[in-house]
């Protein structure tokens, strides 16, 4: 039982993660129907900003809090301007392209990125500093959940909540919805509707660094590849959930990291990443529009 | 010229990327010893190179249009105008069969002009040559995006390892087996996905190739796991034994034929009843059914054959190098190969010739750009998708002549 | 009484709860042309898409009568199916392929006539290369009759809007249909280009075709059609001849009435 409720805990953590970088993809794909190939590598990056943020703070001698708060913040910063970037140079020029044209540049945008942050730092793993500290009343439950699994998922929880509230409640969120519904009206309605795109890459970004920052410092280490397989895992998720749907990705995330973790837990963790890959391959071919998206029916 | 307010402009960009790769590019860190080098060095390359880029991207969009304009008085003369000179050799074969030809004899010298590792150099360009015609069939032509096309070449390569390691097969025996299985494999991954719409389908095509390389690497029963299959035999020529080099000028011709084979086959593929319904499904799949072609099975045949390619080739590169693992089978791999179809141009055969050799080659002449290469492969992505989607050479579509009252249709 | 080629009857198609075709009777007689009539959003186009294999009807028979064929019920059949089975569309919203030449757009109308596959396409044999000619010179006599053949080579992008639906209609012939659906095939067009359309229309009657057509120009529709159906909220409200449609008052109430240029 106390095996079933530790990978229980363990598959929410990965869900967390999951789900953060998810909510990149579905809201991306929400407004552009773009399949943003290159978000696991702005959730690499944040996490590689957060490394490199910390270490040097670290190195120089700042208290444990600046260090997470800085490093937070520097991980969100560069994250959704690396994003911002991204979407200005590959994608926005294509916006009118056929179809394929912006996946095939998301795609090489993933591989540059990769590349780029290989070349400038190292392709070796390094170890990320243990930036959240065990807590002393996690103490009688320590051996099922650690604090950073604890902080991972309420960390996440307020993101959701955050999220949610933007997107119900602010001007910015009203926009958003209404591109996603009709970009073409949006426009005649007055909204920016490049700004709106923006913002979302900024989001989303920002949420995928967030991730990144939590699962390094909760892994321990972290190299420039790191994002192609998270990436492909949350997008598993983002279409597990409903692709464009915002509650469809958390809970696609949190499907996701508790299958994995069942499924490493009990039958083998060799096939690991085979799980997630077949996951994603059946969902596609039986069910694409997922658990809470709607199915698109096309126009003729 | 380039106005002060581009400038500006331009000076904003390299401020901003001076920004964005601040921490990434600046700062290296060395958790270990704690010890941090600053590389303010790279913040000056950044800026000044965004600069320089920004104002010839600029001066380039100002060329454009003037070019444009330009291309418009030169209709007016009749001549070419807006065909580009390439089409026009490859239409005239008054041009076309003499250039062929010496081609040819170029390639067929070449391992008498130039060293083995040259020639071995050469055979891996080519064969990146017939692995891009193959998986053009598939993205330029049939417009189905394929992230997965390493997983064929690697059902190839595969099945000459494993067929020879078990059962002691040959070279020759094992290369249309490789070629049939892989099309088996593109026949009944396919069925499945290919109702899928674009770029679903490129995803689980990414996922299929992974979980392939996922199972070789772990399943090491099958296939001897990360450590790979070694001693695979070169091919054999009439039982007859060969030093290593006159096994590598063999795999040299063999490539070379392979190659022309190639492009006679995706030529005649391309220009037929068959190659037809390709391009209309790639261009509107409604107006496609609606006209009679039946979506699945066209879409099928294409993959089934850009896979062919790749089995064929796969047992050709277990055999060229003797040694095979799951490491040489991996997305970026696939990336490569399309990264070739996308620079060549798609749906042109000589786009994707000229492509593969650009691609493989250069890197390997120019040893300082090899460490760049994948970088300049995204790279390459992402620019050839906003400047130039065509390719370097784009596909023109055939045109037929008719006499006054059309009783005779001739090419 | 002339032979019925087409028949459809009680056919429904409902998306969730909506009713887009809600039990509408249709028939179609040998070397008629029948319009489909009603105002935007009436459901004639999702009944076309019905009918040709786009939708799968919720309810309902479609049926295809042909000379010294057994009937065929065209229910559940794929578009591709269809269109073998003799029936052939244009679409609305002109869907040609914009990358492929004039000539190109035609000849793959004659993909489900013809037979050349991979081997055909790699070895050409005697036989590949007649049906190839055969293909080249039937698509062009057939640009011949739409009056497109200047612009055998052109790419099908290039050409003027009335052209690119003339082109539709050429590429819908190319499949050999007995029976032609051509969805406003007028949208779009200038009193000219209209007038050429009609000829045209009238001429493919002439060659036995029957058509079915739904089209806004009333001009058009009152000129050349046998008999009118007319749809309303996915309902069928009235069918006749041109005379009785115009005198109907639940026509003029529904459709006419509120169309100030009728």
């Amino acid at each position: 039982m106390e095996y079933f409720i530790e990978l229980f805990l363990s598959g929410l953590t990965r869900g967390s993660i999951y789900a953060l970088i998810a909510l990149g993809y579905t809201m991306v794909y929400g407004i552009i129907g773009l399949i943003n190939f290159a978000h696991g590598e702005i959730y690499m990056i944040g996490a590689f900003t957060a490394f490199i943020i910390s270490t040097v703070l670290s190195i120089y001698g700042f208290p444990l809090l600046g260090i997470i708060v800085l490093a937070g913040l520097a991980a969100a910063v560069w994250a959704s301007a690396y994003g911002y970037t991204i979407e200005k140079l590959a994608y926005r020029p294509l916006r009118h392209a056929p179809r394929l044209s912006p996946l095939i540049s998301a795609i090489g945008m993933s591989i540059f990125l990769q590349n780029y942050v290989l070349l400038a730092q190292t392709s070796d793993f390094l170890p990320f500093p243990e930036l959240i500290p065990e807590f002393d009343f996690m103490e009688p439950v320590a051996h099922i959940i650690g604090s950073s699994d604890l902080v991972i998922i309420l960390t996440t929880a307020a993101a959701m909540v955050i999220l949610t509230l933007v997107i119900k409640f602010t001007r910015i969120g009203k926009a958003m919805r209404a591109t996603s519904q009709d970009r073409m009206m949006a426009m005649l309605t007055g909204i920016n509707v490049d700004r709106v795109i923006s913002t979302t890459f900024i989001i989303g970004s920002t949420l995928a660094a967030v991730g990144g920052l939590l699962i390094a410092s909760h892994i321990g280490q972290i190299n420039f590849f790191i994002g192609f397989i998270a990436g492909i895992k949350a997008f598993t998720a983002a279409v597990l959930g409903g692709i464009g749907s915002i509650p469809g990705a958390v809970l696609g995330g949190f499907v996701l990291g508790l299958t994995e973790s069942f499924a490493t837990g009990y039958v083998s963790s060799d096939y690991e990443d085979v799980f997630a890959f077949s996951l994603l391959v059946l969902i596609l071919i039986f069910k694409p529009s997922g658990i809470l998206g709607r199915a698109e029916i096309q126009k003729v | 010229m380039i106005s002060m307010e581009e400038l500006k402009r331009s000076f904003k960009a390299s401020v901003w990327f001076m920004f964005l790769t601040f921490p990434i590019l600046v700062i290296k860190v060395n958790p270990i010893e704690k010890t941090v080098i600053w590389r303010w060095e790279n913040m000056a390359f950044v800026g000044i190179g965004v600069f320089m880029l920004s104002i010839l991207i600029r001066a380039f969009y100002i060329h454009r249009e003037r070019l444009r304009s330009l291309t418009i008085s030169k209709k007016r003369f009749g001549y070419i105008g807006d065909e580009p000179l390439v089409q026009f050799i490859l239409r005239e074969p008054k041009y076309l069969y003499p250039l062929a030809a010496a081609t040819l004899l170029f390639a067929l010298l070449f391992p008498s002009l130039f060293d083995t590792y040259q020639t071995n150099v050469m055979t891996t360009a080519l064969m990146y040559v017939v692995l891009g015609l193959g998986l053009n069939i598939v993205v330029g032509v049939a417009g189905l995006l394929d992230l997965g096309y390493v997983a064929f070449y690697a059902v190839g390569a595969y099945s000459y390892a494993l067929l020879n390691l078990h059962f002691d097969l040959g070279f020759w025996a094992i290369l249309p087996m490789g070629a049939l299985l892989a099309a088996m494999f593109g026949i009944v991954l396919g069925f499945p996905v290919l109702r899928l719409r674009g770029d679903y389908l490129a995803i689980v095509t990414l996922g299929f190739g992974e979980i392939i390389r996922l199972v070789l690497e772990n399943w090491s029963e099958f296939s001897q796991g990360p450590s790979g299959i070694s001693n695979i035999p070169r091919p054999g020529f009439f039982g007859m034994e060969m030093d290593l080099n006159s096994a590598i000028v063999y795999m040299y011709y063999l490539v070379v034929g392979l190659v022309i084979i190639t492009i006679f086959v995706v030529n005649r593929l391309q220009d037929s009843r068959l190659g037809r319904a390709w391009i209309a499904l790639r261009e509107d799949e409604i107006a496609c059914q609606a006209m009679g072609i039946d979506k699945t099975k066209t879409k099928l045949t294409a993959f089934a054959l850009g896979a062919t390619w790749a089995g064929i080739v796969g047992v050709i590169f277990a055999a060229k190098t003797t040694f095979i693992n799951p490491a040489s089978f991996t997305f970026l791999e696939s990336a490569i190969i399309l990264s070739i179809v996308v620079l060549g141009g798609m749906g042109s055969i000589l786009g994707v010739i000229i492509g593969a050799l650009i691609l493989i080659l250069l890197p390997e002449y120019l040893r300082a750009l090899s460490e760049y290469r994948m970088l300049a492969f995204g790279a390459i992505l992402v620019l050839m998708m906003v400047f130039r989607p065509q390719g370097i050479i784009a596909n023109v579509r055939r045109s037929y002549q008719f006499k006054k009252s059309a009783k005779e249709g001739d090419a | 009484m002339a032979k019925q080629i087409l028949n459809v009857t009680d056919l429904s198609m409902h998306f969730g709860g909506i009713r887009a075709v809600d039990q509408v009777d249709l028939d179609i007689n040998e070397g008629e042309i029948v319009a489909l009539i009603g105002p935007n959003g009436a459901g004639k186009t999702t009944f076309f898409n019905c009918l040709t294999g786009i939708y799968n009807p919720t309810q309902g028979d479609i049926k295809l009568y042909q000379e010294g064929k057994k009937e065929a019920r065209l229910n559940g059949l794929k578009p591709n199916q269809v269109t073998e089975k003799g029936m052939a569309r244009t679409f609305q919203n002109i869907r040609l392929f914009q990358k492929m030449t004039v000539l190109e757009n035609v000849m793959i109308g004659r993909h489900c006539r013809t037979t050349s596959f991979i081997a055909g396409a790699i070895f050409r044999t005697r036989h590949n290369r007649r049906e190839e000619r055969e293909i080249i010179e039937r698509s062009y006599s057939i640009l011949e009759k739409v009056g497109l053949e200047k612009h055998v080579n052109d790419l099908a992008s290039n050409l003027s809007y009335g052209a690119q639906r003339r082109l539709e209609i050429a590429r819908a012939l190319a499949t050999d249909p007995f029976l032609l659906l051509l969805d406003e095939p007028a949208a779009g067009m200038n009193p000219q280009e209209t007038k050429e359309l009609d000829d045209l229309i009238t001429k493919i009657r002439d060659d036995g075709l029957a058509i079915l057509l739904i089209e806004h120009d009333m001009k058009l529709v009152m000129s050349i059609s046998d008999r009118i159906f007319v749809m309303d909220y996915g309902k069928k409200i009235a069918q006749g001849t041109p005379q009785e449609i115009g005198d109907n008052p639940d026509v003029i109430k529904a459709y006419l009435g509120e169309a100030a240029d009728a």
